[in-house]
């Protein structure tokens, strides 16, 4: 069934198009990618769904429920989940204590002034930690953390919301290919294990079309291919787009020259 | 009103305007290139107006032609210029990469030690200065006499604007301050020789606020008051305009002259709260100022500057605090009586900064006017007791109430900004309330305040009355760290750390904000009334910009970046300023040098030093 349903999204800055009929829809437990040259609108096609931008036009529907334009904070409480491209975690606390705070939100606790915060939800984010592989280091100050681990505390962060749905913008960014690879798989066990959506862009083609179930090409805000990694992969506009026009004439002479 | 009237005061507002643009550029290049809100700035225009009254009339002596003149008022403000130069090479260099919030405790720490410095060389009495060669006459405008010293004065803000463009485009020094207003780091990887860009852009500051100094010297005479007069209205200008924007301080000046010399004829009871409703109207539509662009965001994640650890008491905390409640309690019965005055006052104090640190050190919202709500609290309390005929009792419950009722209403606005914005606008608000306590002479007494505040009768006596704080501060602190160790501390400290994290996961920041506001505003509005018993009597002082710079230097002096700094803070610097104060004439110029001396040497205060100790035992 479907989770997540974009209906038609633009949105210009000035004269600059950065979204423009954008539409794609998202199954529970299924992995989506938006792959796409610089500047094609990928992040701002995500910054819609998340609610950090408001389209002009379109919709945004979560199991039905519109939910186009809303706060972050409004979208996290129907069950969307999120990372970011630089990792943003609360650097003053524990790792145990990141995943405290996102339950204490999650469980509407944030106004309570009596209770003790380190012991709420113990058991909840040791749990959580566990299942992204960080529970033995519980105790250590976020900020001593190499950045993949960093990005696995961030995954636990955004899955103590109980999402739906998760939205990860560049979740490899920035990372040793080592542990791309085990956070990519670690991200795709978990989102078809619980049936969790996953929306996410990527610069990494090894990550794309490892996990990815279906990729959606954007182009200068236009979407010019949809379909699984193997449709896209043969699309010869995504090739001329990816390899560029000079790039494909090179390769096209460069085979001539090869095959005489 | 007739037109000429009109006409004229008109005109006279923008002879202020002019004046304050002249004054109000300087600090706005200052923080575009530097990012520094300097303080100090009302320092040197106060400088180049004594300066001034020095050098002009020497200068007269000689030949009383216009051309002496203006050249006293520009070596004035060359040699303020200068001293604006020593600042950068010997402060302003360690500063640039500290927290806002102790570059603006150490440029006021300039502040304190300048007016100690003017008043030994100059005396307390005001000095008049010479009138303008040539300028002394008036001009008949529509009927009305106007000084052609004003009508001057209208041209030079103009002309300084003129040369400042000129400076800014035609020259290499004025693109690359272009330039580093835009993006610092960029400049920085280019290449340039920061420090004689920052170096030069000091002097240019400087300078300009010593030339709006000495110009000023045949309309006012040169007094120890003038800087921090003038510098809550060149904040005012620089953050209307937008920080950084020359053309946004001159719009803002003459809008700000306007509503001056207009707003006199119609409020002339608020004329000081019209200026300051303005900035916060301006903040609320544009929170960068009319013609300001918004703060880059930093680029990499830092630690931020307050509480990092939540440490439980160990044994050696609980003693500590055990023995400190103890001696508390005992002072009435072994002490004297000034000294239970002293113990009595610390308490009331450590409340009033636990509970600022709650802003500051929890939740990262720098507040540079937190005494507002100290005072209204204490306004409160004495108003009802002393105009409205109540008992003490009914007092110290509106106390706090007033406090968390002002922070509510104030606090709405003040959560919407973020960085120096913020910290300006919460001064913003505290001379609001300052200005309203100060003119409203019929209700508030103005200056003089109202005395005869007094406890109930079972609580006159000193001894049943230090028990009484001593209840109050105590559980108040008690509930307030309890708060801190909260889910809601959490939150705070969360959405400080992270505001992009905490909005995705759910949390609405500014509603949190707001309601920390709320909370330490009350806490401090039941320590003001407190206050205000202990002493008898309230005065605008209570609500002051020195007020709130005490309560910042008692957190900065405990270490803001743990739990209980605060109430050591209270505790060391009340009882420093208490014992020294009446042996010195120049204690103003030792805690300035002391809060420098903190920012630079000591940013991590005594509970640092005791953290420190703890580790190595």
């Amino acid at each position: 069934m479907t989770l997540l349903s974009v209906e038609g999204l633009n949105k210009r800055f000035g004269g600059v198009v950065a979204a423009k009929d954008v539409s794609f829809a998202l199954a529970a437990g299924e992995m989506l990618a938006i792959i796409g040259p610089n500047g094609a609108g990928k992040s701002t096609t995500f910054n819609m769904v998340g609610g950090q931008l408001r389209p002009d036009t379109g919709r945004v529907l979560l199991d039905g429920q519109d939910i186009t334009g809303q706060p972050p904070r409004q979208v996290c409480k129907l069950g969307v989940g999120r990372t970011f491209q630089v990792a943003q975690t609360f650097l003053s606390m524990s790792i145990l204590g990141n995943v405290q705070m996102a339950l204490i939100a999650h469980h509407g606790r944030t106004r309570d002034l009596i209770s003790d915060a380190a012991t709420l939800y113990r058991t909840e984010a040791l749990a959580l930690l566990a299942r992204v592989g960080m529970e033995s280091d519980a105790d250590r100050p976020i900020g001593e953390l190499a950045y993949g681990d960093v990005k696995r505390v961030e995954l636990a962060i955004a899955l103590a919301a109980a999402p739906k749905l998760l939205l990860m913008d560049e979740p490899t960014a920035g990372m040793a290919p080592r542990e791309r690879a085990s956070l990519m798989q670690l991200t795709a066990d978990i989102a078809r294990g619980q049936g969790i959506g996953v929306l996410f862009t990527e610069h990494d083609m090894d990550a794309v079309f490892a996990h990815a179930d279906r990729i959606l090409v954007l182009v200068r805000g236009e979407v010019i291919a949809e379909g699984s990694p193997e449709s896209v992969r043969a699309n010869p506009e995504v090739q001329r787009v990816y390899l560029g026009q000079s790039g494909h004439k090179a390769a096209l002479r460069a085979r001539r020259a090869a095959h005489g | 009103m007739d037109l000429g009237f009109l006409l004229v005061q008109s005109l006279s507002g923008l002879a202020s305007a002019s004046s304050l643009f002249v004054i109000a550029s300087g600090l706005t290049l200052v923080f575009g290139v530097t990012r520094i809100v300097n303080f100090a700035h009302g320092s040197f225009y106060m400088l180049g107006a004594y300066v001034a009254v020095t050098v002009v009339p020497w200068l007269l002596d000689f030949d009383r032609s216009p051309l002496l003149f203006f050249c006293g008022v520009l070596i004035s403000a060359a040699v303020v210029g200068l001293l604006g130069v020593l600042m950068e090479i010997l402060l302003l260099r360690r500063l640039y990469k500290v927290p806002e919030l102790f570059q603006l405790l150490a440029t006021f720490g300039v502040v304190l030690m300048v007016q100690d410095a003017v008043l030994w060389l100059w005396g307390p009495v005001e000095i008049p200065g010479p009138r303008a060669p040539g300028l002394r006459h008036g001009v008949e405008i529509l009927g009305q006499r106007f000084p052609a010293y004003e009508l001057f004065l209208i041209c030079v803000g103009p002309a300084v604007l003129g040369l400042l463009w000129l400076l800014m485009h035609k020259t290499r020094f004025g693109i690359l301050i272009r330039a580093a207003t835009r993006d610092r780091e960029m400049v920085g990887a280019l290449g340039v020789n920061q420090a004689l860009l920052f170096t030069g852009t000091l002097f240019l500051g400087a300078f300009l606020a010593g030339l709006g100094g000495a110009l000023q010297i045949p309309r006012v005479s040169a007094s120890s008051q003038m800087d921090l007069s003038i510098i809550t209205e060149a904040f005012v200008v620089t953050v209307i305009g937008g920080m950084g924007s020359v053309p946004g301080a001159f719009l803002a000046a003459v809008l700000i002259g306007q509503l001056n010399s207009f707003g006199v004829l119609i409020f002339p009871k608020i004329t000081l709260v019209l200026v300051f409703l303005l900035m916060a109207v301006v903040l609320v539509v544009k929170p960068w100022g009319l013609l300001g662009r918004p703060e880059p965001a930093a680029g990499r994640a830092a630690l931020p500057e307050g509480v990092l650890a939540m440490p439980r008491f160990g044994v050696w905390e609980k003693a500590i605090a055990a023995v400190a409640v103890l001696a508390t309690l005992a002072v009435p019965v072994f002490g004297d009586a000034y000294t239970v005055k002293v113990v009595t006052e610390v308490l009331i104090f450590a409340l009033a900064a636990f509970s600022l640190n709650l802003l500051v050190g929890h939740g990262g919202i720098v507040s540079f006017g937190h005494a507002a709500y100290f005072g209204l609290g204490a306004y409160a309390a004495g108003l009802l007791v002393t105009k409205g005929g109540l008992p003490m009792e009914p007092a110290l419950i509106a106390a706090p109430i007033a406090g968390a009722a002002f922070a509510a209403l104030f606090g709405f606005f003040i959560v919407r900004l973020s960085g120096i914005y913020l910290a300006m606008l919460t001064l913003a608000f505290a001379q609001i309330a300052y200005a309203v306590c100060f003119q409203w002479v019929e209700v508030t007494g103005g200056d003089n305040g109202v005395v005869g505040v007094w406890p109930s009768p079972w609580a006159r006596s000193r001894e049943v009355f230090h028990y009484l704080v001593a209840i109050c501060c105590i559980l108040g602190i008690i509930g307030l760290r309890r708060v801190a160790y909260a889910p809601f501390g959490a939150t705070l400290r969360a959405a400080r750390d992270s505001e992009q994290r905490a909005d995705a996961i759910g949390v609405d920041v500014r509603r949190h904000r707001w309601l920390a506001f709320t909370l330490a505003g009350g806490a401090a509005g039941l320590a003001g009334g407190l206050y205000a018993f202990s002493k008898g009597s309230i005065d605008p002082t209570l609500l002051s910009i020195p007020m709130s710079i005490d309560f910042l230097a008692m957190i900065l002096l405990g270490g803001m970046q743990t739990v209980m700094g605060a109430v050591a803070g209270a505790a060391a610097f009340h009882t420093i300023k208490d014992f020294f104060m009446p042996l010195t004439d120049h204690w103003r110029f030792f805690l300035g040098a002391s809060i420098i001396a903190l920012v630079l040497i000591f940013p991590r205060g005594l509970s640092g030093a005791y953290g420190a100790l703890r580790r190595r035992a």
